[in-house]
């Protein structure tokens, strides 16, 4: 085919990758026998009962088309539309995101434009930093005593280290040209802080922002299944405990979809604070 | 005697050479720079021009010694002391014209946004920078280019002193002729007082009015001033028939291959290092009535 671009046969194969991918998994879940071809064994003991298994894809798409043409009815606790369901999570990985931001970048400054801050924070970061998000949750919520508030607090915690160690790592790494720069044109430290240091350290802070963002959304999941209630980690849970395999794999699609449509967000941002030397 | 407008004295720089010893770059380094005058410093690399610039534009604080301008001690960076770096140091996200123009609203706080942009546009047009180039980002433009706009930004700042590191260094030769035309031009109008650093001699001679001769380090010093008796304007094709030319050239050349080398590694015994005027001049018309023999002299 050498008349189609590139991106025309990566979009061909793509498409053909998933027909038969789905046409595999179609053919591989086996069919439930009908009452009447039973035999009586089998109907005596019990073989006619609706099977928990594995859903075809066909049925995927039912329920898929059915939760997202109504994705924010509320029918009480335990059975709310999956828009609400990830607006919950959203809202939990924003608030903790921020506030990781709010207190990681600034600090991360602090550590990158001073030697002594660097070595004084260092070993902490390094303890802090590989312990899982989850083992934190058993003390935020005995100290915090509100489930919703310590699955933030796990989001605060988990992104906050990608973002810390980027910026530190961008701003000490700034041109010391630059910074003549900015010296010789006796801009003050705040001034040489946003008009210098900021852009020139910007692609290195986002690209650790993405990273945590990436984070923030693999671990709200975990999250939101220990502390239950709402969200898109809760309601995978929930589908299990009601053995709907359908609604499980569904909702595990959403959450690929929304995690994709996050780190989208961010590539566009650090494409628009990139710059060529 | 009255001090000159820019004046360094008893300029020491020592480092820590590494072994638990001291390494001294320069000693007692003193010599001055008239108001409106364009002085070249040439010496081999290593011998601490570039730390005397770096000191002079307050990046680098000397061991010792003081530099004083216009009747003030200079301490920590100035905006009249503007700075052409050799790598342009233009900052890569922003514009040609917002290079420029941070650096006038830097001076000019009180200007409106619109007499920055214009002033900007102006400096920019006069090294030849003008229509779309200027929002172009500097990765975008050649390495000449670059360097234009590291010029129009420092002589948009009208500092006291320009300092010029190496400002073509890194550019082929035919596109350093052009922008040292470009750089006569726009001093020439300007009158700025401007010290630079560089290692072509034919680039020393056209463009400056007393070329500064250092010897190697360690212990270099300034030994010679030498004024370059050719008048202006100049430029570069006609410069080389003149009378004084070759004879300054050669002056030069001897002391760069050999003297330099003879010259160096003597400490100063704490007295002030001060260069030996030389002035080679063979049209006739000199008040020296003996230039050869003053040639000569200096020479042995």
């Amino acid at each position: 085919m050498p008349s189609l671009s590139l991106n025309q046969r990566a979009l061909l194969m793509s498409v053909l990758i998933l027909v038969v991918g789905l046409l595999i998994w179609e053919a591989a879940i086996p069919a439930q026998k009908a009452v009447g071809e039973l035999t009586e064994y089998e109907r005596l003991t019990g073989g006619g009962a609706q099977k928990a298994g594995v859903p075809p894809p066909s049925q995927v798409f039912v329920k898929a088309w059915e939760e997202l043409s109504n994705p924010f009815y509320d029918a009480g606790p335990n059975d709310k539309g999956i828009g609400i369901q990830i607006g919950y999570s959203i809202y939990r990985v924003l608030s903790g995101y921020l506030m990781a931001a709010i207190v990681a970048i600034p600090l991360g400054f602090l550590i990158g434009m001073s030697p002594v801050a660097y070595k004084a924070l260092n070993p902490f970061i390094q303890v802090l930093r590989p312990i899982s998000p989850l083992a934190w949750m058993p003390l935020a919520l005995f100290i915090i005593q509100d489930s919703e508030a310590s699955a933030i607090f796990v989001i605060f915690i988990c992104s906050i280290w990608p973002m810390l160690l980027n910026t530190a790592f961008g701003v000490a790494g700034v041109r010391q040209d630059w910074v003549n720069v900015a010296r010789t044109h006796e801009l003050g430290h705040i001034k040489t802080a946003f008009t210098v240091i900021l852009p020139a350290a910007a692609p290195t802070i986002v690209t650790g922002m993405r990273i945590s963002i990436g984070i923030a959304w693999l671990v709200i999941v975990a999250a939101e299944m220990l502390v239950g209630g709402t969200g898109i980690g809760y309601y995978v849970w929930n589908e299990w405990n009601n053995l709907d395999l359908t609604s499980v794999i569904f909702s595990i699609m959403m959450i690929g979809v929304v995690g994709m449509l996050l780190d989208m967000a961010f590539a566009t941002l650090q494409r628009a604070v990139a710059y060529a030397e | 005697m009255t001090k000159p407008f820019l004046s360094i004295e008893n300029l020491t720089q020592r480092y820590p050479d590494g072994q638990g010893g001291i390494m001294t770059v320069f000693e007692d380094a003193t010599f001055g720079v008239e108001k409106g005058e364009f002085v070249v410093i040439l010496g081999h690399s290593g011998c601490g021009k570039s730390t005397i610039m770096n000191i002079l534009a307050g990046l680098a604080d000397p061991t010792s010694g003081v530099v004083t301008m216009d009747g003030r001690e200079v301490s920590g960076p100035s905006l009249d002391r503007g700075v052409v770096f050799q790598n342009y140091s233009l900052l890569p996200w922003l514009s040609t014209l917002k290079n420029v123009s941070f650096g006038v609203a830097a001076r000019h706080p009180d200007w409106s946004k619109a007499k920055v942009l214009e002033h900007s546009r102006n400096y920019l047009a006069m090294v030849g920078l003008e229509g779309d180039v200027i929002h172009r980002k500097p990765s975008q433009l050649s390495g000449g280019m670059r360097q234009r706009v590291s010029i129009a930004r420092a002589f948009a700042n009208h500092p006291k002193l320009l300092l010029l590191d190496e400002p073509f260094g890194a550019l082929d030769a035919l596109t350093r002729g052009t922008i040292q035309d470009e750089l006569l031009k726009i001093w020439g109008d300007s009158g700025q007082t401007v010290f630079m650093i560089t290692h072509d001699i034919d680039e020393a001679i056209l463009l400056a009015d007393r070329i500064l001769l250092m010897t190697n380090g360690p212990f270099a010093r300034v030994a010679e001033s030498v004024d370059i008796t050719i008048p202006r304007p100049r430029n570069r094709t006609d410069i080389v028939e003149h009378p004084n030319y070759y004879a300054i050239r050669n002056h030069l050349v001897q002391f760069l291959g050999k003297r330099s080398k003879d010259l160096a590694g003597q400490a100063s015994d704490g007295a002030a290092q001060r260069p030996e005027t030389v002035r080679i001049d063979l049209t006739g018309t000199a008040k020296d009535p003996t230039p050869e023999t003053r040639l000569r002299a200096v020479n042995t």
